[in-house]
């Protein structure tokens, strides 16, 4: 079965597949989104269902953290609906945005740790900010994040004594503090060693599976991603390009999954950033 | 008819103008992004108060670590204020006056604005420094997502403790400053201990001396701490972002101290006999 793509040089290709609505935990239709007069998202139109894992790929700027940051309601789009759990996110009020976030955890590309707590002061925050848990549960609930990471005996490290795999393990145990519906995951893999990215990967997964949480993981790391999600989006350029299952996204013959999967350095995406002639460039003083 | 060089000229005072236009408008933009921020921070401050050790632990890094340069200061400004007011009372035969002259001198003027100076260059450059280099490590978009405002969180209680914090270290560097001002004048240059107290007593009112000074380092205690907790709030998210609101900070609040000092004193003034 193909990828489903869309976009102009992928005219051949059936359209973008939307999975079943009503089973969406997050829905993004036709989303607009531009930083002054610099358009980021072209129509974005994806949906996440309840309990999957699902990938959103792409290249670096193509818009993707973006998308995390209008799920999450910090941005607003310029057109187009967001929705989670079947709320309109840019249309919350502040009370019942922040009701939302409590029910989201986002783990942040370099893990956000706050660097003044120890590990299990970050851990604990979100616990101590929004429940009247007694102080031995709260120590008792951060224990157990910490086990689920593997990092229980690092708990009274602060964040500058950890490696990068372990910063990252512990914003995760941080992201799942409050047991969230939806965890979304902004570049997890950047700049982490092979052993500390299938770490990360697993944890994702199981996680996922074991407290029955939806995800959404922006990467741009193609391998780990086909090892552990349900479903994957492209996104270049602000528009979703491609789309589908890992099995689909493995046996594509679509160009821009093609380069994609194959790290081809030109293709769909170019080498180049867009530049007038090299020979107009080069010999411009000459022609004059 | 117009000239090519009139023309120049036209554009570039076109141009003038509209950097002036722009640069005003930015000012007022800025003044009125500045009162919505101070707002929300006045409106947050309830919920930071609640829970008062992160003020308390604000208080600390403002305001206690900030003790060994605000004392020192004091007490070299007392000793330097001392040794050249003698120089000056002395040929008038009025160096039993030295310890009035040190004392308004410190409590109405020294106090408040040298202490508000060290204070912005060493509480209110870190509070930028440290909010800033949150935002450019993602803390405080984390501290969003987990449904906590960085407002009230890490902003009110940094805000709060400048405020508290400042008079308190005004206080403590006029006194410093006048021990110094006692060990020189008295110790050293003998004047009389009962009439450098006397005078002090004497002539120094609470009202309004020292409430002036009060007013003061209140008034700079807030500048400099809605100038540090803005700026780090407000900084790019990169290095080079952090850095130049830092340089910021300590700029603009030196230049507001110096502004409002004289605003203050411009009010405060009532003239000579009155």
């Amino acid at each position: 079965m193909p990828v489903a793509t869309t976009g102009a040089s992928h005219a051949a290709l059936t359209p973008t597949r939307r999975l079943d609505p009503a089973a969406a935990a997050i829905e993004l239709v036709d989303v607009r989104f531009a930083y002054d007069t610099r358009e980021i998202l072209k129509g974005i139109t994806m949906s996440v269902p309840r309990g999957k894992i699902v990938a959103i790929m792409g290249a670096s700027g193509s818009g993707k953290t973006t998308i995390l940051r209008l799920i999450g309601g910090q941005l607003k789009p310029a057109s187009g609906q967001v929705r989670v759990s079947g709320q309109s996110v840019p249309d919350l009020e502040p009370d019942a945005l922040y009701a939302l976030r409590r029910r989201c955890g986002m783990l942040f590309q370099f893990g956000a740790l706050f660097t003044d707590m120890s590990v299990f002061e970050n851990i604990a925050f979100p616990m101590r900010e929004h429940t009247e848990l007694p102080e031995e549960i709260i120590r008792d609930l951060v224990m157990m994040k910490l086990h689920a990471v593997g990092l229980r005996g690092a708990a009274q490290l602060m964040p500058s004594e950890l490696s990068g795999g372990m910063g990252r393990r512990v914003a995760l145990a941080r992201a799942i503090a409050l047991d969230p519906m939806l965890v979304m995951y902004d570049e997890p893999f950047a700049g982490l060693d092979p052993i500390s990215l299938g770490v990360v990967g697993q944890l994702i997964r199981r996680l996922n599976d074991a407290l029955g949480i939806t995800s959404v993981v922006v990467t741009h790391d193609v391998y780990e991603s086909l090892k552990i999600v349900d479903y994957l989006y492209f996104v270049s350029e602000g528009k979703v390009v491609a789309s589908g299952t890992p099995e689909e996204v493995r046996a594509s013959t679509d160009l821009y999954v093609r380069q994609f999967v194959d790290g081809a350095p030109d293709g769909p995406v170019p080498f180049h950033y867009p530049a007038p002639p090299y020979r107009e460039t080069l010999f411009a003083d000459v022609d004059a | 008819m117009s000239t090519p060089k009139s023309g120049e000229a036209l554009d570039e005072l076109s141009q003038g103008l509209r950097r002036l236009g722009g640069a005003v408008t930015g000012g007022i933009a800025w003044i009125g992004y500045a009162a919505r921020f101070l707002t929300a921070v006045i409106w947050h401050s309830p919920a930071a108060f609640r829970r008062l050790h992160l003020t308390l632990r604000e208080i600390y890094f403002s305001g206690v670590l900030s003790l060994v340069i605000i004392l020192t200061s004091g007490l070299f400004v007392g000793m330097v204020l001392s040794l050249q007011g003698y120089e000056v009372l002395v040929r008038y035969g009025a160096d039993e006056q030295l310890g009035i002259l040190v004392a308004l001198s410190l409590v109405k003027e020294l106090g408040p604005v040298l202490a508000g100076l060290l204070f912005a260059s060493r509480a209110g450059s870190a509070i930028t420094a440290e909010i800033g280099l949150m935002k450019a490590t993602e803390q405080l978009s984390a501290m969003e997502m987990m449904a906590v405002d960085p407002i009230a969180r890490v902003v009110a209680p940094r805000f709060w403790a400048g405020v508290i914090s400042m008079p308190l270290l005004a206080a403590l560097f006029s006194a410093l400053g006048i021990f110094g001002a006692y060990l020189i004048g008295v110790r050293v240059l003998g004047v009389d201990a009962g009439a450098f107290w006397g005078q002090m007593q004497a002539g120094v009112k609470v009202w309004p001396d020292v409430t002036n000074g009060i007013i003061k380092s209140l008034v700079f205690g807030t500048a400099v701490s809605l100038i540090a907790v803005l700026d780090g709030y407000d900084a790019k998210p990169t290095a080079e972002g952090v850095s130049s609101a830092t340089t910021r900070t300590v700029v603009v609040s030196s230049l507001a101290i110096l502004a409002l000092d004289f605003v203050l004193t411009v009010f405060m003034f009532r003239g000579v006999g009155s």
